[in-house]
């Protein structure tokens, strides 16, 4: 098995994200997780895609998306030099004012930043490579209740020169 | 031919304004649709009408380059487009109202896209505004046929309907072809909305481009193994007919020497009796097909896709052999069976490019192969098609060869799904590319009899036989009644065994014949059935009288006879090849050496 993100441009058409949705579990590919927005060219979307499977699956999910009619483009991102980055609120119970130095502490150390607070809660705004998200999560855990977890899914770009553009 | 439809006067003719050749013309969003598919040069459709695409209904009745073809069910327009699109060069165009219209065309779209028929349906739709307040006949169209067309657009403006048809016709054809839906929301037809004609020159889709030439380094590649090979095998596909590759195939093969094994979608590609070809491939495939599969260092796939009732149990399949796959669809490539040397191109251009290749090396003399085909001649000897005549009744495999014989082996053949199926890709040796037309990919029963309604009418002086069985030919039956409106004069074979025989066979094999709900008890009476629907019925089922019957049957070339043939209701279909072996571990009809 192999993580692989996918960056997928793609006419900004209705319907045109179902087909890639729909390719996925049509075909039984996995989708860990899918970020679409629009691009600078508004004609266009850019899908990013975290996906996992053997070199097969990953060839076949390649090939397939890029047979979409809708698709101009696909990367895979993860075998070149990349940049990836993920969001993510978590929402703490933070009653005591022990818990609210810790999550601070916590969020400190991740580079997290408290974006909301209440009498019994914190929202704590973190980004990064999945594996660090997933380490604040294991490490506040043990200091505090999590009340919600909300993930923006991954985005990538190509390191330097290179760029996905129509 | 004329029918009540084309009889009446149009309105929508005496309402045009003097200006209708003028580029200031107006026209209504149905206009523009008929407007397009005239210009696009269609001649046929099949369809349907409903509330939703009324507008085009009355927008055809101002023309007489198309004729409508008024279906008894849409899955049937569906399947008549694709028999059309199958014996021919164009897209079979279907036009259906929303909701139910829309589908009940799925499974002839499924049907379509499985085996890449090029096919444009029109579905109505709910008027824009509606759409998504669950309207009276409102599906979500797009959402339901979208894992089985290539591509599917839905009509915002209606100035766009013209290079959106155009788009869909360039999806349907170019490329891997394939089904393309175009939903048309009806008040995008109707008037008082006029708007201009404006057909784009060129069809241009910056997203789509598909490979039609094979890369000259995979090229080279693909010839230095052929070279090298000491047993070479072609294994062609249906792919071979859609890019018109037949003749080159056939130049190809006599340049290297090779036998060809033909898949079900491939049959006809190479002359059923030419001297290479060893027959079809894979389940029901013949012992020497197999067996040189089986056999060979180099596979040449050519527009084939290692389908799963091709290779039996991929683990198993022709670990020692070299494969050269040639596809113009990528995602074919390496997805059951990895490819040593893919070529990704159209197999017409890339046989002209192996052609080529070879004409350039001097040192290339089309080599003997004297062990290989010696090989080849030994497994041809064990005869594997050979069955037992004896017996009072008519044997399904009888049948084939009489209705060979009665259309001088030169009429085109349409089939249903089942064991009559296998029989006749099996028994009836084809000569040229499509004349053999069956739903291969998925399988579908009651394809058969409206495929070869729209075969018929594309080729109107060619002779057309649906070759069914009892169980298939009831799930289209109604379309007899189409047959005469228009007459379709089609012959419709049924091979009677009474039963859903390959279904039976399976629970023969594999559930040590246990049969559950196989028997079709209560069958029509097929002959006054026929009758009903103004045709002509005959039952044969005097083995000493089949050729007779089925000779005067096919005599009778302007009139529909549906022939009711009583065959024995235990026959299996062999060579069968076994579950989970290699894809030459098959099982050989009894009587034949085994
Ligand atoms: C629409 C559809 N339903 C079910 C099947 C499964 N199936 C495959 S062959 C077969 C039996 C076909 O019976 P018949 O048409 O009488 O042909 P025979 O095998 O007896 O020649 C069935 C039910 C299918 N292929 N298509």
């Amino acid at each position: 098995m192999q993580q692989t993100i996918l960056s997928i441009l793609l006419e900004n058409e209705p319907g045109a994200l179902s087909r890639i949705v729909g390719l996925f579990s049509q075909r039984a590919f996995n989708i860990e997780s899918l970020t679409v927005a629009p691009t600078d060219d508004k004609s266009l979307s850019r899908i990013t895609i975290a996906t996992s499977g053997d070199h097969k699956v990953i060839e076949q999910i390649t090939k397939q998306v890029n047979k979409l009619v809708d698709v101009l483009k696909i990367k895979e991102l993860t075998n070149i030099s990349h940049i990836e980055r993920e969001l993510m609120f978590v929402k703490l119970n933070a009653k005591t004012p022990d818990a609210r130095d810790e999550i601070k502490r916590t969020a400190d150390i991740f580079r997290g930043q408290i974006v909301d607070s209440t009498n019994q809660l914190y929202t704590v705004q973190l980004t990064g490579k999945k594996d660090k998200l997933n380490a604040f999560i294991r490490s506040i855990r043990r200091q505090s209740d999590i009340i919600e977890i909300v993930r923006s899914g991954c985005v990538a770009i190509a390191r330097g020169e290179k760029a996905l553009t129509a | 031919m004329l029918t009540s439809e084309t009889t009446r006067k149009s309105d929508a003719l005496v309402e045009q304004p003097p200006s209708a050749n003028n580029s200031n013309a107006l026209f209504t969003g149905a206009e523009l649709v008929v407007k397009s598919l005239v210009d696009l040069g269609v001649k046929h459709i099949f369809g349907y009408p409903g509330g939703s695409v009324l507008d085009i209904y009355d927008a055809l009745l101002a023309q007489e380059d198309i004729q409508h073809i008024l279906v008894r069910h849409e899955q049937a327009a569906t399947h008549m487009a694709d028999g059309y699109s199958r014996s021919t060069d164009e897209v079979g165009v279907v036009l259906v109202t929303s909701g139910p219209g829309a589908t009940n065309c799925v499974t002839g779209i499924a049907t379509a896209y499985m085996d890449s028929i090029p096919m444009v349906v029109l579905s109505g739709q709910v008027a824009t505004h509606l759409i998504g307040d669950d309207a009276f006949q409102e599906t979500d169209m797009l959402g339901c046929s979208r894992p089985i067309v290539k591509h599917s657009y839905t009509c915002r403006n209606a100035e766009e309907i013209p290079a959106t048809i155009a788009k869909a016709f360039h999806l349907a054809k170019s490329g891997r072809p394939g089904p393309v839906v175009v939903d048309l929301p009806k008040d995008k037809l109707s008037p008082p909305h006029r708007f201009k004609y404006e057909m784009p020159e060129k069809v241009r889709i910056r997203s789509y481009n598909p490979t039609i030439k094979g890369h000259a380094k995979q090229i080279k590649k693909a010839i230095e193994a052929i070279k090298n090979a000491e047993r070479p095998v072609i294994y062609a596909g249906g792919g071979v007919i859609l890019s018109g590759a037949s003749e080159l195939l056939l130049e190809f093969t006599e340049t290297i020497n090779a036998p060809v094994a033909s898949t079900l979608m491939g049959l006809g590609c190479i002359p059923g009796e030419h001297s290479h070809f060893v027959g079809m491939l894979g389940l029901h495939g013949t012992y020497e097909a197999n067996k040189t599969m089986a056999n060979a260092d180099v596979i040449v796939a050519l527009g084939a896709r290692f389908d799963d009732r091709v290779t039996n149990n991929t683990s198993k399949f022709c670990p020692d052999a070299t494969i050269i796959h040639v596809d113009i669809d990528p995602t074919s490539i390496s997805k059951n069976i990895h490819a040593h040397i893919p070529v990704v191109g159209s197999i017409e251009v890339v046989l002209r490019q192996f052609l080529d290749a070879l004409a350039v090396k001097e040192d290339f003399k089309t080599p003997s192969y004297t062990s290989w085909w010696q090989d080849i001649k030994g497994w041809r000897e064990r005869q594997c098609l050979g069955y037992q005549k004896e017996g009072s009744g008519i044997k399904s495999q009888q049948v084939i060869e009489s209705i060979y014989r009665a259309t001088n082996g030169d009429a085109l053949i349409t089939s249903d799904v089942g064991q009559h199926q296998m029989f006749a890709a099996l028994y009836y040796p084809f000569k040229r590319p499509k004349q053999w037309i069956n739903s291969g990919g998925l399988g579908t029963m009651g394809f058969g009899f409206p495929a070869a309604m729209g075969v018929k009418l594309a080729n109107p002086e060619k002779e057309v036989v649906c070759i069914s069985g009892d169980g298939s030919i009831q799930m289209n039956i109604q379309e007899l009644s189409t047959c005469l409106q228009y007459s379709i004069p089609v012959k419709i074979v049924i091979l009677n065994n009474k039963n859903l025989g390959m279904v039976k066979q399976l629970q023969d094999i594999n559930y040590d014949g246990r049969h559950s709900s196989v028997y079709m008890d209560s069958l029509p009476d097929f002959v006054r059935l026929a009758e009903a629907y103004g045709h002509i019925g005959m039952t044969i089922s005097d083995p000493q009288k089949l050729d007779e019957s089925l000779a005067q049957a096919m005599a009778m070339k302007d009139k529909v006879v549906l022939i009711n043939v009583e065959v024995e209701e235990n026959e299996h279909v062999y060579p069968m090849q076994k579950k989970f072996g290699a894809i030459d571990d098959m099982w050989l009809a009894k009587g034949v050496d085994q």
